[in-house]
This record gives structure tokens, C-alpha cells and sequence, in this order.
């Protein structure tokens, strides 16, 4: 279970990753393997406002779909469009070109709030 | 089992080939407006020898209750008798219309108030509509009764529906269909529902519960032993029960759902009363319910009036969940089936069903942990992950290169790895033998050559089918 | 004890083998006040038995096949190739269940991809799923798509007055449960679609209407897309085999019964919910769907795809609750329309058309009767335009429709629906379908009666 150290965590394996004023948006490689390999996914549209905890959009595999929680409350200022035609990206690389979306936050310390590395390692190992 | 190959009836097609024999046209021609015309539509062309063909191999490409053991936990796939097929082709019930009217319709009427008014008594309910077209039609009804029923006392709060987490997925599926909201129960370490987590539930739902979806034996195939306290607590709390009857075929003639405090059911007549699943349907959902629910139940429903037979849609009706009056075709069939079986005959049905389930289960279970450990019903549920690397995916798709078809694989959710067993009462001893065998073969070469399992199935016309690849691209129509 | 194998021996030995003395101990954990009730179900039947009862009452329904039959309405006496039953009566196709196990279903798993192909030409669609219970639910499953694809934002639906009176009633029990508000309008299709407005999701239109009126169903697509709603056509499939397709008009969903493609009228069930849509929208679709695959030795195969969208996965956040299809009356449709073909639907489309063309013209001469609905126009339409029909058209009557109905049906001609079955209050109003079923002798009988009756 790789964990990306600079990211925060959900305990719905969403990760959040401070990028200039933006937050990137992906889920967690522990849950790209749990639900094996994506064919689809479904996010908000750009400018959607979105607030924390609130539904942001799906990620299916043949077996499963994952709804996808706001890490953070902000604004979509970006979509990756990339993942339409190659879903497999969020598997093979989910902290990476398998990003979901992009969100300029409205309270940027929202992001303290959420589970450090270690403490979401804890969390998603007693699954 | 046809291992070749089989064009699709587009790659069979040449123009001019023709298999329709029309009478010719005896009226004169109308032309149609240029506006409306329509040009080609794009339909195969094929001569009937070929397409006799075409669909006589296809056939051969599936497995069926009819070529063999089709063990598939909750489905309940039992014999369907030939004399039901018969009975249903009758030209009486074929080319009758719905809307004949009720004087030219006395056969078809008769025979739905009977097959209510018997379906109602393997239940102890007082009133049922045969309606519903499947199960999870029927769950829909069910639900629906159970939210107009509160909104007719001036409850309008009660919105939320306590599913256990074992439940099938049509159970909170139905919920939200029906406009209700679905809050799932945890199980206990015996298989049935927690009893303090209900109870914290109640307390927490409080004046929004509309009630209890509840699936017993449930699907573990495990008869819940507080089924009447759990009843009992939900009616404390204002609640309803529903009855989700898809393991019927464990109680009939056994138990009536009605006296532990069940307040509407719905049972699957393509499961208990073995008319066939046609590749996935038509099925047929009845759907019974309390003195006090009754009015509620969708409609028309069928009734008796002195001799005559009539339809009369009950007073408060949900209304109608799809045109006409259901599936009656599937309705014959399960009348000449009850006909034929009666209440002894019944109660035989379902003590051999949960007697072979029982026996194939103390055959393998060696072999196959069965996690709950209590008695089962007319199913068990077991683990495939025999081995380092060998899960149930591979123990199912083994199991068709010693021909059989799998059990349900991987439901219900609670149980890793889950291999749901129902043999149903119609299977024989050396049937369940055979089975057994089987399975423990598997069991061994699990161990010592599980490659043979990775590679499965290899006797079939095609192997495993890259499923990821079909969702991220589908094709869906054929294109030329 | 019928349709068991278990034998005294055979039950004493299992029952040895699970180490209990009695079946009844395998059912202690059921309560024991409330074990083995007493059913009170009449004795059981041979089979010889059974079926003597059956056919007997059978023979108390009055059958197509014995009157000369203008009766429709939602249910269809159209032809059936006699290979249809032969061919999806196998055991094998009968007795098989869903296809969750592809590498052995391989026979139903073809057979829907090919009815689902068939079926997306027939209908215009770019897509078709592998059924609902019937045209009624297939409309409602239909709405409710339209609904979710605009994401919850927009409320309101705009359902001409000319859909099948059941087929309304089952939109609003579907509805009910939803933040949806069904507008009912007495308009055809192209005026429905004129009123749509921001808050529209959808307009629905009949392709024909209940009283057999075709309405303009690009022009209700325009107006529909104009308003950013879409267009839910529900049509009859017979008809697409002579007429333009609704998908090719416009229409972003189409729902039909399949009844007529294959299927005997059987009192009402089962029938065939049709459902299909364009490419945009199939992630939304509700109901199985199957997809072409392939093995890793390359060879084709058909499987059931986007599954997550279903209930089995996504529970009580699917799109829909349906678990079962209409397998085998799916099956039916299929070998229907790969039997009739090209040639063969529109053959049967046209005697359809010609026949019941021919028939408007022989009752229209009969004194006191007139071919057209109420108004003598298509209600509501603002001028007032020709009345189109395909099999179906209304007769307006000089005395009530339902006594001529119980007259003619007596002697064998069942001339129609009398609307007030549906609308009281619309008493001199009959309801008459022409198929290829009827021939030039009964329609001429039809008018004879009609007009001896009504003297």
C-alpha cells in the first residue's frame, strides 16, 4: 500500500495535495487496488461548487463503484479529462497522471483536518 | 455444450434471403406519406433453415436445470415441469387480450383469484396481487404499501427503512425507489440481525421509521431466531415489517411468514413455485399482505362475486406498478404447479429442500469453511479461498470443467469469498454426490496444481472473457 | 409426491449423514407455536388432472383465434412464425437462468446482443438494453432517466394526454417517489414540446397516441432541445417497421412493448419493456446490458457490462431496482425479428397500414359513424390537422360503444375499445386495430355488423 507523504487523507481514501492555490483531488493507491480496475469515471464539472464531505463524483470498476467525497469545500477549477479515454491511469498511477480533479479551496485549512499520512496508514491497514 | 463459434445472425445474413410466409395482400395500398416513410431499416435477412440453426446451436452454448445441477444460492433453481409449459400454451390463455371484457375473461379470472387466494394461504396473509413482474417488482409494491399505509394515518415522517446488511441489493435498491431512505443493520457472530444494533437503531430512527425489510432465512440461509422479537420491537416502534420471500422454498407448508408478525411479502413465483427463468425472466412477484394493508395493494387485483369473477382495484391502491394485470403466462404455470403439489406437497418440497441442502453441506464443508456454523436452511454459504492464491473466481470457473455451474459467487457481501449453495428438493441423492465429489476434487488440485484453476474454464466455447476491457469500451450493437 | 427423486432410503441415509433422527429437527430454530400450519389448500391433482381443470377453464375465455378480432389497445393479435415458440421453447433457453456465468451462457448472452442490435435499428437508438417488464415500466424506468441525467436539477416532465391511459398511471407511481412533477397536457407531440421550459427534464409523446393519432415527433424534438429537455418517445415497434424511427425523428429515449414482435397476447403478460437511447446516455441506462468481449486466445464473446451501474453493486444509489429482464420473452422478439427480417416486418408493417386504411374507409360509409377522435380533429391542436393512423384508429358511434361492443362480441366480432373504458364520459367512441391478422372478409363482416347493430 504505497502512501504519498505529502498528501492528506479521508477515511474514504480520498487524498487532497496542496498545489500552488489549488488542492489536487485522487484517491489513494489502497483503494485503486481494492477496487481493482476502473473502467469509468464520473466527476462534477468545472466550476462546480462543492462542499466538504459532499459527493464529487463516481469511480466504477466491473465489481464495484466508489463514490468520491470532497476532501475539501472550493470550487472544480479542473477535470482530468485524460481519464476518459484511459480510466486505467488511476490505477497505475493515482497520486500521479491519475489525478481526479483539481479544487481552489475555499478554507484552506480544512486540509489540517484531515488524516496525516501515518495516521491514515493506521487507518486504512485495520480494514 | 457447442465449443464452436457462432456467427451473429447479421454475419448469416445475404439480400434477398427470406424466412416470413405472409399472405399477400388482400386490400388495396395506401400510400404512405413521404414525410413519414421510413427507408431501410436494418434487419437481417436469413432463410429459415439457417436461422433454426443459428438459434438450435446457440441453445447448445448454455447450461441449463434441464442438462444439469444449477446449485445457484438464492435462485432456487428447481424443475420446471413440462406439464406447466403445457398448460400455459393453451389457446384459451395464448390469444386472450386483457381488455376482452370481464364476461368473455371468467377463465383467466378464475384462475388468478385462485392462485391469490392459494398464494395467500402458503403465507397467512389475508389479501395478495399478483401484479408485481419479478421480485424486485414486487419489493417496489411492498415498500410502497408499507409508505402509504403511514401517510394514510397523517405520518409523513416516516421515511427510512432498516435493511439488515446481508440483505440483496434490490432490498435498498426498492427503498430508494420508492422514495424512502434505506439505513443498513449490522449482522451478529451467529448470522442473524444484531439485536442491540436494531435496538439503537429504533431509538436513534425514532418517529422516521416506516420500518424493517427482513429476508428470513435470510441470506446465509440462516433462520433468523428472533424473527418474532424483531417483528414485535419494529410494530413497538410504529414500524412495518416486509417480508423479502425470495428462500420460500425453505418454509412452505413449514411456517407461515404472516404469524411471527410479518406485514407484507412478496415471493418470487420463478423461485418457489418453479416456473422457469427463461435466461432472466419473465419471473413473477406476488405480493401479500395483512387485513390492514390490503387496501393498499396495487392493482387491479382479481375478485369474486357470488359466481362470477371480476376485477376490482383495492380502495386505497398504490396504483398500478405496469399495465394489465401481470405476468399471467407465469401465472398458469404456477397455479398447475400448487395444483399439483397441494399443501402436503408443499410442506415435502421444503423439508427436502433444506434436508439436501443439509446433506450436501456436511459433505463438503470439510473441505469448504462454512464461517456461520449454527443449522442451515434450504442453502449454505461457504468460502472458496482454498489456498494461497486460489480464490472462489477460480473454484467457480474449475467447477464448469467438471460440469457443473457455480454456486452464486461472492454475495452476500458479509462473507469473503463467498460461495452460496442451494441444491433445491428436486435433485437426487447421487446428483448431490456427484456434486460433492466435485467439489472436493477441486478442493485437492487447489493444493497440489491450482494452475488447473487459474486456467479455467477450458471445455466451454470461450474462456474468461476480459470483462474490463467490455466496460471501459463497450460494444453494445452490432456494426458492419 | 411429484417432481422429487428422494426416496424413504435416500432421506434415511442423508439424514444419517448430517447426524440428526428427523427432517423435523432440521427445523427446531422455527418457532415452535407457529410449525406446520395447516394450509387449508384443496388435495392435489394428477397431472391428467390438472390439465383436464386447466383446459377447462381455459375454454371460458374467449380466444383471438375464434372471432374476427379488432381489439388492441395496448395488447396485439399480430403473427406468429410458428419456429418463434419451437426455437425459444428449448429446455436450454426455458430452463437457463441469468447469464452471470458468460463462459456457459454463451447461447442467451448472443441472443440478447443480437435482439439488442436488432432492436436499437428498429427503434433509431444507438443503444438498446436486454428489457423491462413491458412497455409501462419501460416508459417510467424511461422518465427516470431522463430525470437523473440532468442531474436532479430540473423537475418537471411534459406528458401529452395521448399516452396509453395505464401507461400514465404507471409514470405516476414511478414518480411518486421522486422530486417529480408530471404535467398532463391535451396537446400532440410537436404542441407537448412547445411548453417546455428550464425547469423541463423531458418531454413524453406517443408514436402513435392512444387514440392511434401520429403526431410530429421531429418538430417535438426541436422544441424539446430548444429547452434543453430531452425527448422520451414511447412507440410501437410495428409501426417502426413502415414509419420513421423515432430515434432517427429525434428522440433521445425510446420505449416500446415488444408484445407485438413475437410474444402471444396471453392476457395482458408477459410482455416486453423495449428501452433505448443515444450513446450520451447509456451510462445512465437502467436494466442488464451485454457487450461484446474477448478471451485471451482472442475468440468473441458477450458479456454483461456496466454493471455497476446496477442494483447488485450500487444498492440503494442504482439507477434502478430491476434485477430480472423478460429473458425469454426477449428471446421471442428476437427470432421474430431475425425470422421476419428486413422484408417480413415491413411486409406485416404494410397489411397493418393498407388493412386498417381500408377498414376506416368501410366504416366511415356505414351511416352514422365517422373515422377520427372527438373533436374530429387530433385534440388541442391549434388548427386543426389530418388524422393520421397506423393500425389503430378511433370510430366515432351513433349509439354507445360499449353496447355495440357486447352485441358484435356475442357474435363473434370484437370491433374494438370503447374509450369510455378508459374515459367516461367519451361513450360514442370505439377504439378499432387492424393487423395482418384480420382478413378482407372480416373487415367487411366488421362493417356489416357495425352497421346492422346500430339500426
Amino acid at each position: 500500500m504505497k502512501i504519498d507523504q505529502s498528501c492528506r487523507y479521508r477515511p474514504s481514501h480520498e487524498y487532497a495535495r496542496k498545489d500552488g492555490p489549488d488542492f489536487v483531488v485522487g484517491i489513494s493507491d489502497h483503494a485503486q487496488e481494492s477496487l481493482g480496475d476502473i473502467v469509468f469515471v464520473e466527476m462534477a464539472e468545472l466550476g462546480k461548487e462543492v462542499a466538504q464531505g459532499e459527493a464529487l463524483g463516481v469511480v466504477e470498476s466491473v465489481k464495484a463503484a466508489s463514490d468520491i467525497y470532497a476532501p475539501v469545500s472550493g470550487t472544480v477549477s479542473a477535470v482530468n479529462g485524460a481519464l476518459q479515454g484511459d480510466p486505467a491511469l488511476v490505477n497505475k498511477d493515482p497520486y500521479g497522471a491519475g489525478w481526479l480533479v483539481r479544487i481552489t479551496p475555499s478554507d484552506p485549512s480544512q486540509w489540517d483536518g484531515l488524516l496525516d499520512p501515518a495516521a491514515y496508514e493506521k487507518d486504512a491497514g485495520k480494514e | 455444450m457447442n465449443l464452436k463459434e457462432e456467427p451473429l445472425v447479421f454475419e448469416l445474413s445475404s439480400p434477398g434471403r427470406e424466412c416470413a410466409s405472409l399472405p399477400e395482400p388482400d386490400v388495396p395500398a395506401v400510400p404512405v406519406p413521404a414525410d413519414l416513410a421510413r427507408g431501410r431499416i436494418g434487419l437481417p435477412e436469413v432463410d429459415e433453415l439457417s436461422l433454426v440453426r443459428h438459434f438450435t446451436r446457440l441453445s447448445q452454448k448454455n447450461y441449463s436445470v434441464d442438462t444439469q445441477l444449477y446449485p445457484l444460492g438464492s435462485c432456487t433453481m428447481k424443475y420446471n415441469p413440462k406439464v406447466c409449459e403445457q398448460a400455459a400454451s393453451l389457446p384459451g390463455w395464448r390469444d386472450a387480450h386483457p381488455l376482452a371484457g370481464e364476461e368473455f375473461s371468467q377463465g383467466a379470472l378464475e384462475l388468478i383469484w385462485r392462485l391469490q387466494a392459494y398464494l395467500c394461504a402458503v403465507g397467512g396473509f389475508a389479501a395478495g396481487s399478483l401484479q408485481p413482474a419479478a421480485g424486485a417488482h414486487g419489493e417496489l409494491s411492498g415498500v410502497l404499501v408499507i409508505r402509504a399505509w403511514h401517510r394514510s394515518r397523517g405520518d409523513e415522517a416516516r421515511r427510512v427503512i432498516l435493511v439488515p446488511d446481508s440483505a440483496h441489493g434490490t432490498n435498498p435498491a426498492s427503498c430508494t425507489m420508492a422514495g424512502l431512505r434505506a439505513r443498513t443493520i449490522p449482522s451478529d457472530a451467529e448470522g442473524g440481525v444484531d439485536m442491540d444494533a436494531l435496538a439503537a437503531a429504533l431509538a436513534e430512527t425514532g418517529a422516521e421509521l416506516a420500518g424493517l425489510m427482513i429476508t428470513n432465512p435470510n441470506t446465509l440461509g440462516l433462520f433468523d431466531r428472533n424473527i418474532e422479537e424483531i417483528c414485535r420491537l419494529v410494530h413497538a416502534a410504529g414500524g412495518l415489517v416486509y417480508g423479502d420471500g425470495a428462500n420460500m422454498n425453505a418454509l412452505a407448508g413449514i411456517l407461515r411468514p404472516a404469524d411471527v408478525g410479518i406485514d407484507v411479502m412478496h415471493y418470487n413465483l420463478h423461485k418457489t413455485f418453479s416456473t422457469p427463468h427463461g435466461g432472466g425472466g419473465p419471473g413473477a412477484g406476488f405480493v401479500g399482505a395483512t387485513a390492514a394493508l390490503a387496501p393498499f395493494l396495487p392493482g387491479p387485483v382479481a375478485a369474486k362475486e357470488g359466481e362470477r369473477f371480476r376485477l376490482s382495484t383495492p380502495e386505497s391502491s398504490i396504483g398500478r406498478l405496469k399495465s394489465f394485470y401481470g405476468n399471467f403466462g407465469v401465472m398458469v404455470r404456477a397455479y398447475v404447479y400448487l395444483r399439483m403439489l397441494g399443501g402436503e406437497g408443499l410442506r415435502r418440497m421444503s423439508e427436502t429442500a433444506v434436508l439436501n441442502a443439509n446433506y450436501l453441506r456436511s459433505l463438503v464443508e470439510g473441505a469448504y469453511p462454512v464461517k456461520y456454523k449454527r443449522r442451515c436452511m434450504h442453502e449454505f454459504v461457504a468460502q472458496g479461498n482454498l489456498a494461497e492464491g486460489v480464490h472462489t473466481l477460480d473454484v467457480a470457473k474449475r467447477l464448469i470443467d467438471l460440469g457443473f455451474h457455480p454456486p452464486t459467487i461472492y454475495f452476500p457481501l458479509i462473507v469473503p469469498e463467498a460461495l452460496m449453495v442451494e441444491p433445491t428438493e428436486t435433485e437426487s441423492k447421487e446428483t448431490l454426490d456427484e456434486f460433492a465429489r466435485a467439489l472436493l476434487e477441486i478442493a485437492d488440485e487447489a493444493k497440489t496444481n491450482p494452475g488447473l484453476l487459474r486456467a479455467a474454464p477450458v471445455t466451454t466455447p470461450v474462456g474468461r472473457l476480459d470483462e474490463v476491457a467490455a466496460a471501459r469500451n463497450p460494444v453494445l450493437c452490432f456494426r458492419d | 409426491m411429484p417432481f422429487l427423486a428422494a426416496t424413504e432410503s435416500d432421506r434415511e441415509a442423508m439424514l444419517a449423514r448430517i447426524g440428526v433422527g428427523s427432517v423435523g429437527e432440521l427445523f427446531s430454530d422455527v418457532p415452535e407455536a407457529a410449525r406446520y400450519p395447516e394450509l387449508g389448500l384443496p388435495p392435489p391433482l394428477s397431472e391428467l388432472e390438472v390439465l383436464r381443470e386447466v383446459e377447462a377453464m381455459a375454454a371460458r375465455n374467449l380466444a383471438a383465434s375464434r372471432s374476427a378480432w379488432f381489439l388492441g389497445a395496448g395488447a396485439y393479435y399480430h403473427f406468429i412464425p410458428a419456429l418463434v415458440p419451437a426455437l425459444a421453447s428449448r429446455g436450454e433457453f426455458l430452463t437457463a437462468y441469468t447469464p452471470y456465468q458468460p463462459e456457459v451462457s454463451q447461447g442467451t448472452l448472443q441472443a440478447i446482443f443480437e435482439y439488442q442490435s436488432m432492436a436499437a435499428r428498429l427503434l433509431g437508438t444507438d443503444v438498446v438494453n436486454a428489457s423491462h417488464y413491458d412497455g409501462a415500466t419501460a416508459l417510467a424506468e424511461g422518465l427516470l432517466m431522463a430525470h437523473a441525467a440532468a442531474g436532479g436539477q430540473r423537475r418537471r416532465a411534459v406528458v401529452c394526454a395521448g399516452v396509453h391511459p395505464e401507461y400514465k398511471a404507471v409514470l405516476s407511481s414511478y414518480a411518486a417517489a421522486f422530486p417529480i412533477r408530471l404535467d398532463e397536457v391535451d396537446l400532440p407531440p410537436e404542441g407537448a414540446a412547445a411548453l417546455a421550459d428550464p425547469d423541463t427534464f423531458c418531454v413524453v409523446a406517443p408514436y402513435p397516441g392512444f387514440d392511434g393519432a401520429i403526431g410530429d415527433i421531429a418538430a417535438a424534438a426541436r422544441s424539446a432541445h430548444a429547452a434543453g429537455a430531452l425527448l422520451l418517445v414511447q412507440a410501437d415497434p410495428i409501426m417502426c417497421g413502415l414509419l420513421k424511427s423515432p430515434g432517427e425523428l429525434g428522440a433521445d429515449i425510446v420505449a416500446a412493448e415488444g408484445q407485438s414482435l413475437g410474444n402471444p397476447m396471453s392476457f395482458g403478460g408477459p410482455f416486453l419493456g423495449m428501452l433505448g437511447s443515444t450513446a450520451a446516455l447509456v451510462r445512465k441506462m437502467p436494466g442488464r446490458l451485454v457487450g461484446q468481449a474477448g478471451d485471451s486466445s482472442g475468440r468473441r464473446g458477450f458479456v454483461l457490462t456496466l454493471t455497476a451501474r446496477e442494483q447488485h453493486i450500487r444498492r440503494e444509489k442504482a439507477v434502478s431496482n430491476i434485477c430480472s429482464n423478460q429473458g425469454l420473452s426477449m428471446l421471442q422478439a428476437c427470432i421474430y425479428l431475425a425470422a421476419m427480417g428486413e422484408t417480413g416486418l415491413r411486409k406485416v408493417a404494410e397489411l397493418c397500414w393498407n388493412k386498417a386504411h381500408f377498414a376506416a374507409s368501410l366504416v366511415a360509409a356505414v351511416p352514422g359513424f365517422a373515422v377520427g377522435p372527438g373533436a374530429g380533429a387530433v385534440p388541442g391542436a391549434s388548427s386543426p390537422r389530418p388524422y393520421r393512423f397506423f393500425k389503430e384508429f378511433v370510430v366515432r358511434t351513433p349509439v354507445p360503444a360499449e353496447e355495440l361492443s357486447a352485441k358484435l362480441s356475442r357474435r363473434g366480432v370484437v370491433p374494438g375499445l370503447p374509450l369510455s373504458r378508459y374515459y367516461p364520459g367519451r361513450d360514442h367512441e370505439l377504439l378499432v386495430c387492424v393487423t395482418e391478422m384480420c382478413t378482407r372478409e372480416q373487415i367487411e363482416l366488421l362493417a356489416r355488423s357495425l352497421e346492422e347493430a346500430s339500426a
